[in-house]
């Protein structure tokens, strides 16, 4: 379901845009830039916040 | 494209849940994915959301009404007259987890396409504009079959 929250929030966006996501460690972690890369988006930056929450930076 | 069709027999609440969640989660990465819905599925995706003596026939409205609509589904197990449904979004709201309504309206943004089965719908005495107008068909097991063809299918 992440990832699905992630998809309908790209689909909003222009190509050339960047969205910010805040995710928890494991499963979301592994798996949101897995599938944005399979679904030709570009993962820019994957920085770690807290022990709870990372941020990644997809590029459309 | 890779393909997902489930034929959502259950209207019990848990088992929406699961249809949802891998039709929504297949959609988002770029599956064809067809939800079929028959007998207890099509209270599921009523137009009316509670409890309504729709359709045609004496009988076919008595269970309409008491089968409901999208607000009344019970879990399949543990249900407790229908609190649990209601306990159980609250769990899931409080917990960050999609609740159903936010899994039908992903569904639906992430072009899942949405069919009701034409002989459950006969059996119950309903009309296609007893459905959201998101579904786009009324079909047959020959036409889900076509529309399946080459994919998996799932039974919930």
């Amino acid at each position: 379901m992440t990832f699905v929250k992630t998809k309908l929030e790209l689909e909003k966006l222009q190509d050339g845009d960047i969205l910010e996501v805040l995710l928890s460690p494991g499963e979301p972690l592994e798996n949101v830039p897995k599938s944005a890369k399979e679904q030709g988006y570009k993962i820019l930056e994957i920085s770690k916040i807290d022990d709870n929450t990372y941020k990644v930076k997809i590029a459309k | 494209m890779k393909k997902l069709s489930i034929v959502c027999f259950s209207g019990d609440f848990d088992r929406a849940v699961a249809a949802f969640t891998m039709a929504t989660g297949a959609a988002a990465v770029n599956y064809e994915v067809n939800l079929f819905f028959t007998f207890w599925g099509l209270n599921i995706v009523k137009k009316r959301r509670g409890r309504s003596f729709i359709g045609k026939g004496f009988l076919a409205r008595i269970f309409n009404f008491l089968g409901g609509g999208f607000k009344n589904l019970p879990l399949s197990r543990l249900n407790f007259l229908g609190a649990s449904p209601k306990l159980m979004v609250r769990m899931m709201k409080k917990r960050n987890v999609a609740t159903l309504n936010e899994l039908v309206q992903a569904a639906i943004q992430l072009n899942v396409k949405l069919y009701a089965c034409e002989m459950s719908m006969i059996i119950l005495g309903l009309e296609k504009e007893d459905f959201i107008p998101e579904i786009k068909e009324v079909l047959g097991v020959a036409k889900f079959l076509e529309i399946s063809e080459g994919g998996q299918t799932l039974f919930i």
